[in-house]
């Protein structure tokens, strides 16, 4: 961490970059959050890089892009995917990004650790980068535990997508792989449901849901400058839920709109409150474009066309989906 | 008169406006017979339906909803109802993937010169959707209501 810290402090210096974006201390110890730093004092007294710093910050590079000078950009393998798929979009300026591709070995997630049992929780420790990254110690009210580090991760790093960075200026710190299930392993469990077990696992799942709209804020895909989602009515924020058919539609909706240009950085899952498993939309569309129109991975470049925006002679016929029972 | 309580099923059919409405127009010209549940909505271009269109019919109480538009090949605007072939097949998918049951939507590809085909398809399309009933998933994903 400390030489990423380095890093960054010696660009400012030298004037290459205006400002860096990277994570800083929340107020708990596994809480970290994106932030901008401009000066050496508050990278030095803030900024965290450690397992918890789950944050993609492609998406706010969408902002940093509108800025005056280069943001110096701290982008982990699967976030440089996003990266790509903004560039494609034309929503991020490259010129105005110095990445540095940092080291990941695997994320975590609090919530994960919670749904132990694991209670109380004060303090994690073993999550530093340089760790081994094999047991954390969560110290908790009630004294300390133990937990596995791949127990403890996102959902998203059981099926990591490799430790390649697909862009960036530099790489920093070690990766490592830490897929260890399918990726549509999950997707084929559901697929396999009856209709009315389908129906009933996806109502109780949406039905957590509250409308907070995290989801859609923290998704990279999701960067349009007005939503279908904002209320025309009133300040361009404002949700418009006030209308029965998005509360209902919404995640079928968002899904359908990012189809294509996901990345399945897993973003969704990991901010939900309500713990719903967004992944699982974004996957069965992912899944379905890999079956339906050959395998394809948003922002692996920022060339090629989008499986929507393409088509060939002789697709499937949608009829494919009654006839395959 | 006794009271009908027959299901009777709420259609909506978009329809190009080149090859399937036209062929919907040559149905209703060579006196040919589908059921009155069929509601057909006019598009330039099967491209335009939006897939939101087909869920916001639901929404609204449709029981089926089924897109005609050219032969892939023969879209007035050359290429456009590729793009909704693939659109409407992953929908679809999606549909099935949330439960809602299978055959509720349809794309069928009709011609301005296939008043036969329009009329044979929706009058399978209304047998179809009068065995599943009425349409309740679609409208109650979420449960707070």
């Amino acid at each position: 961490m400390q030489r990423l810290i380095d890093r960054a402090k010696e660009l400012l210096a030298s004037g290459e970059v205006a400002r860096v974006l990277g994570w800083k201390k929340g107020d708990l110890g596994f809480n970290p959050e994106p932030s901008y730093f401009e000066t050496a004092e508050s990278l030095d007294n803030d900024f965290v890089y450690d397992g918890f710093c789950g944050a993609n910050l492609s998406k706010y590079m969408i902002e940093a892009s509108k800025k005056d000078g280069k943001t110096l950009v701290f982008l982990k393998p699967c976030d440089t995917y996003s990266f790509n798929q903004l560039i494609k979009e034309h929503r991020v300026d490259r010129e105005k990004a110095y990445i540095i591709g940092v080291g990941c070995k695997g994320k975590l997630d609090i919530e994960a650790i919670k749904a132990m049992g694991v209670k109380g929780i004060l303090e994690v420790s073993g999550a530093d980068i340089n760790s081994d990254c094999e047991t954390l110690t969560v110290k908790t009210l009630y004294g300390d535990k133990e937990v596995s580090y791949n127990d403890a991760m996102l959902e998203r790093c059981h099926v990591c997508k490799g430790k390649e960075h697909q862009i960036c200026d530099e790489v920093m710190l070690d990766s490592r792989d830490t897929k260890d299930a399918e990726r549509f392993a999950e997707i084929e469990k559901i697929e396999a449901m009856s209709p009315m077990e389908k129906f009933e696992f996806f109502k109780k799942e949406l039905s957590k849901c509250i409308r907070c709209n995290a989801c859609r804020n923290v998704c990279p895909a999701c960067s349009c400058r007005k939503c279908v989602f904002d209320s025309n009515k009133f300040d361009e924020a404002t949700k418009a839920n006030v209308d029965s058919f998005e509360e209902k539609m919404f995640h079928i909706i968002r899904a359908f709109h990012v189809a294509g240009r996901c990345t399945d950085c897993g973003e969704c899952s990991r901010v939900c409150p309500q713990g719903i498993p967004l992944h699982l939309f974004n996957r069965k569309f992912i899944k379905d474009i890999d079956t339906f129109y050959g395998e394809f991975q948003a922002g692996e470049d920022s060339e090629t066309k989008g499986p929507l925006t393409a088509f060939t002679f002789d697709d499937v016929e949608p009829s494919i989906v009654t006839e395959r029972g | 008169m006794s009271m009908n309580n027959e299901f009777k099923p709420k259609i909506v059919a978009f329809c190009c406006n080149w090859c399937s409405y036209a062929g919907a127009d040559l149905a209703g010209s060579s006196r040919l017979q589908y059921p009155a549940d069929v509601k057909i909505i006019r598009v330039p271009c099967s491209c335009r339906v939006n897939p939101m269109f087909i869920l916001r019919a639901f929404e609204k109480g449709a029981d089926g909803v089924i897109m005609c538009g050219c032969h892939p090949g023969d879209c007035h605007y050359s290429t456009g109802n590729y793009y909704a072939r693939r659109r409407m097949t992953l929908l679809f998918s999606m549909l099935e993937y949330l439960g809602i049951e299978n055959g509720r939507t349809r794309v069928e590809w009709v011609s301005a010169a296939e008043g036969v085909k329009f009329s044979t398809t929706m009058n399978e399309f209304v047998d179809k959707i009068r065995s599943l009933g009425e349409n309740v998933r679609l409208g109650d994903l979420r449960c707070k209501d």
